[in-house]
């Protein structure tokens, strides 16, 4: 249903809409929103790799530091006044663009031992490389070392997140179903009959991890600049972890369920904080998290939505409807 | 020059654990192809299991050697159990399923495991009760050798002749061997395939059970989370060395022990969990079967 | 439905109904109550920093206690709400905005460590709602906004600490450096102490350096061991500085060694044992102090919780204790006219010493050098600043 550019035009007007609607809600509340729309952004860009491109990458977390770091150097090392004056909010267009560009350069490094790789291997090696990024950041003075960039301007408000979030969607829609995106799913299904077929599949790989780099950079930039402070433990593979269970609980292969899940889990993230009173004080939050994973891929591996979006799901709605009337 | 002979030793010392552990690692993939991220994990729990064993009958009290085999035992009779828990109800009902949903699984049982571990034994370590004292000196004049690493060194090398005897000389080794080859011709071979896989993984767990007890006594702090940056060493030590090859996975081990050794004396420190990573990718963009591991072709 | 299905199905609505329950205790109590003065804690309470959280807190809440006990501030009770921020930074910016625009707290307490710190003071400092850490040294927070207050000393003057110490007490010429790259506290303090050091005479003669969490030092013990120092400065956390200690006995290397707070607790002479026996440490407060505030605040604290203070617990009461004597002379607890109150903190008599906030918004403190002897830490020496 996005193919039609009408429905593009109504969510840009909800964010005109939205945008006053905000200024109403608690600060808290819209903390929430705004860290599920980084959410958002991080789970559709990394499902595009491992949903769509089937590379299951495990150092997305890498990216999105890249994207955070540079994007915090800009606007709190090399140009501090700039970015803390009232312009400085429209200016952050660069800064945030600048944090995609670098890390797509680094999905292009980690994407290019692909060539060699299969399978696991990739995947262990894209969590090394996750690794080598924050270990990398720890030992750099110029951005702070371990103790990392404080004192962020906070430039990431509601405006610029929906925004990058509609822009995210819709390119990555668009790639989607393009030749790029069959050449993706091509594959993900069979790598040696795509290559066989004349699908570049190194190229094709290395394009899906840049892709996914890209975003994930600009959204680690809108994270820095929301919590205001960058640190290198921030982004380890267990924020890698994360957002892989986002996509694999919303379905692999699935832009809706990703977005669906990213916001159904970041918000229950932030309410079971109550549960510990129930539990004795046990904070069994991320042991339910894991358990439940293990049971989702033994009862129902393909998450929410499998590989189907969400209009697939709603005809099927109205299409049961429909007979019912009819009959 | 005995500054280069201490790091020498210190290297072998910190490489014979990691090969006890990527002794599991290389075992489990060779037969299920699957890289068992649980398995740093169970060493974790050996740890913890024969702490609670020793805490509970006081050996600490009356260290001997005794106690060690004792302790021993217990983490490894208690990893297999666990190793065989995780292989039957997580691994096989997934078997003909493809892979990404095995490796997602081995990730959701690793993170049960370590943040149940941080609930159940709680975060802040533990001191390890130190139920073996030999009292050998074993220091040439400023040299020095804890004899707790010569016992780990002896263990390890032990135990990798006693694992390729089992393989490559008994009728259970050799039936090992043919379902890594291929699981559905060594079942109609009439080898049954799902004991022969079950005590695979109970052999890599106990061993990994082994390697913390071990670890406890050499480093004698643990913790819930002390297996992970220890794991993805472990494993890179396994594909270094060819993983599948029981040679391999010693060598490799020692290798990238005497490598972080030299990086850290001689170069610069902070990067040495990088090190192991940096390796993995060098040696997978060179020669991705290993030192001693075949070329496996996939077939179409 | 195929059962695995329907188990799948399960799973996610146990997830919903999960959330439900969540609900309840999260809800803010009335904000009408008027004898209720609402003050909000961050702190670690899971995650591998749990034990400084947990000590933090129990210093806070045994303050609370008391101060309830006796009457409450002008005759109102205080309520504490703590939240989790399990170890990390955005969880502890997300925990500060909601104590402070959803719970409508008067006061922030958090957080141990800088960078959480630093990650909750902008949020502080926007809806002018003072803060105090107990135990935060890096001196950029406080610098982050004039309602961000610490009761602790600052890196750059713990560093110069334990370099006086050597210099004019050990005696020592020599010192080899062992610092924690992960962590910045640890990189700071050795930082410091190498300023200070090598400005009084004496000479760094190597710098190594290694990740927390790492098991294995003997490769840096054996560089460290080849160019003799006298003292080896390790400004770690204990979790590492026990098998630290442990592995330079191994190596043979006889000297002792120097560090910091992050040395405080009974976990370090566990670990380890005899090899830490007459290493020394700066630290907030002695156990041993005879001062009757001292012994009575350890005495009432053992009998709550069944041990003894560590630094960080202190710490936490002292935060609490500055806050409420503050609240006793401010105007009204808004945040402006508590925030005043709180910078004119004078001479304050807490556990950790004598507490005047400066312009900075630090404390002037001595620190106590304390000498290990098995489970005992002995003072040794008080270095003004």
């Amino acid at each position: 249903m996005f193919r039609e550019n009408k429905n593009w035009l109504i969510a840009f007007a909800l964010l005109l809409l939205a945008y006053p609607l905000v200024g109403h809600l608690e600060p808290y509340t819209v903390q929430i929103i705004l860290l599920c729309g980084i959410n958002i952004i991080l789970a559709t860009s990394l499902n595009l790799v491992n949903g769509f491109t089937g590379q299951f990458s495990m150092g997305h977390a890498g990216f999105m530091s890249v994207g955070a770091y540079t994007s915090a150097t800009i606007t709190t090392v090399l140009f501090p006044s700039l970015f803390s004056s009232a312009s400085g909010s429209y200016l952050f267009i660069f800064p945030l663009l600048l944090g995609g560009l670098v890390a797509c350069f680094m999905g292009f490094l980690v994407g290019l031992p692909s060539l060699r790789l299969r399978g696991d291997y990739l995947s262990i090696v894209t969590l090394g490389f996750g690794e080598i990024i924050r270990v990398l950041m720890q030992t750099t003075d110029f951005v702070g070392a371990s103790r990392g960039l404080p004192g962020i301007p906070p430039l990431a408000g509601f405006g610029w997140i929906y925004g990058s979030i509609l822009v995210t969607l819709f390119v990555l829609w668009r790639i989607i179903n393009s030749r790029y995106g069959r050449s993706f799913i091509a594959v993900r299904e069979d790598e040696i009959a795509a290559e066989a077929m004349g699908v570049p599949t190194t190229k094709t790989k290395v394009r899906a991890f840049m892709v996914g780099a890209f975003f994930a950079g600009i959204a680690g930039a809108l994270f820095a600049h929301l919590i205001q402070i960058v640190t290198p433990s921030i982004f380890d593979f267990n924020k890698s972890f994360e957002i892989i269970m986002i996509i694999v609980f919303g379905g692999l292969g699935s832009l809706s369920g990703s977005v669906v899940a990213a916001i159904f889990l970041t918000i229950l993230k932030e309410k079971l904080r109550g549960l510990q009173e129930f539990t004795f004080g046990y904070d069994l939050r991320m042991i339910i998290y894991s358990f439940l994973l293990i049971v989702l891929m033994l009862s129902r591996p393909e998450g929410l939505m499998g590989r189907k979006e969400i209009s697939a799901f709603l005809k099927k709605f109205f299409n049961k409807n429909k007979e019912a009337v009819q009959s | 020059m005995l500054e280069f002979i201490q790091h020498i030793i210190n290297g072998l010392s910190t490489g014979s654990i990691y090969a006890l552990i990527a002794l599991g690692y290389t075992m489990v993939f060779g037969v299920l192809q699957l890289i068992n991220f649980a398995h740093s994990d169970v060493f974790m729990l050996g740890a913890f299991i024969s702490f609670y064993f020793s805490t509970y009958f006081r050996l600490a009290s009356h260290p001997s050697a005794f106690a060690l085999v004792a302790a021993l035992l217990s983490a490894m009779v208690g990893c297999a159990a666990i190793g065989y828990i995780i292989e039957r109800f997580a691994y096989r009902p997934l078997r003909g399923a493809p892979r990404i949903n095995l490796l997602i699984t081995a990730i959701g049982v690793s993170l049960f495991l370590e943040y149940s571990g941080q609930q159940v034994f709680g975060s802040s370590p533990q001191f390890y009760p130190q139920i073996f004292k030999p009292e050998i000196n074993l220091g040439v004049g400023s040299l020095s050798i804890n004899p707790l690493q010569v016992v780990v060194l002896s263990i390890s090398i032990v135990l990798m002749l006693i694992l390729q005897f089992v393989i490559f000389k008994t009728r259970v080794g050799r039936a090992m061997r043919a379902v890594s080859f291929n699981h559905d011709l060594a079942s109609l071979m009439g080898i049954p395939t799902n004991k022969i896989i079950s005590l695979t993984f109970m052999l890599g767990s106990a061993l990994a059970g082994a390697a913390g007890v071990l670890v406890g006594l050499v480093y004698p702090k643990i913790d819930p989370l002390m297996g992970v940056v220890l794991g993805l060493k472990c494993f890179v030590s396994a594909v270094l060395g060819g993983i599948g090859s029981i040679l391999g996975a010693v060598v490799g081990s020692i290798t990238l022990g005497i490598s972080e050794e030299f990086l850290v004396g001689y170069g610069n420190p902070s990067y040495r969990d990088a090190l192991a990573f940096g390796i993995l990718i060098v040696i997978l963009l060179f020669k991705p079967s290993g030192l001693f591991g075949e070329n496996r072709i996939e077939k179409v | 439905m195929k059962f695995k299905n329907k188990a799948g199905i399960y799973a996610l609505i146990a997830f919903v109904l999960a959330a439900c329950t969540g609900n309840k205790s999260t809800e803010t109590t009335s904000v009408g109550s008027a004898d209720i003065i609402k003050i909000g804690e961050v702190g670690s309470m899971t995650g591998s920093e749990a034990t400084f959280g947990s000590s933090t807190h129990n210093g806070i809440a045994l303050a609370v206690d008391q101060i309830n006990a006796a009457g409450g501030i002008n005759g109102k009770k205080i309520q504490l709400i703590t939240m989790d921020d399990q170890g990390k930074p955005e969880e502890a910016s997300t925990a500060v905005t909601k104590l402070v625009t959803q719970d409508k707290v008067v006061a922030i307490l958090g957080e141990v460590s800088s960078s959480r710190s630093m990650a909750m003071a902008p949020v502080s400092q926007q809806y002018k709602v003072p803060m105090i850490s107990p135990s935060s040294t890096n001196p950029r927070v406080t610098e982050m906004g004039d309602y961000i207050f610490r009761v602790c000393f600052i890196d750059p003057f713990q560093g110069t600490v334990m370099a006086r110490f050597a210099l004019e007490t050990l005696k020592v010429k020599s010192v080899a450096v062992l610092r924690d790259v992960k962590n910045d506290y640890s990189v700071g303090l050795a930082d410091f102490f190498t300023k200070t050091f090598t400005a009084g005479g004496g000479k760094i003669v190597i710098d190594q350096s290694y990740s927390a969490g790492d098991i294995d030092f003997k490769s840096q013990l054996t560089s460290i061991k080849g160019k003799n120092p006298e003292a080896i400065f390790v400004p770690g956390y204990y979790t590492d500085v026990g098998l630290i200690a442990r592995q330079a006995k191994e190596l043979k290397i006889p000297v002792p060694l120097l560090g910091g707070d992050g040395w405080d607790s009974p976990k370090l002479y566990e670990i380890g044992g005899e090899s830490i026996n007459g290493s020394y440490f700066s630290n907030h407060y002695s156990a041993e102090d005879t001062s009757p505030m001292i012994q009575d605040f350890i005495a009432k604290y053992k009998a709550k919780y069944k041990e003894v203070p560590d630094g960080l617990a202190a710490m936490g009461y002292d935060a609490m204790k500055v806050l409420e004597n503050a609240m006793k002379t401010a105007k009204s607890f808004d945040g402006k006219d508590l925030r005043d109150a709180i910078a004119a903190t004078k001479n304050y008599q807490a556990v950790t010493g004598t507490i005047t906030l400066d312009e900075k918004r630090n404390p002037k403190k001595a620190a106590v050098v304390l000498k290990v002897d098995g489970t005992n830490f002995k003072y040794s020496a008080t270095i003004q600043p």
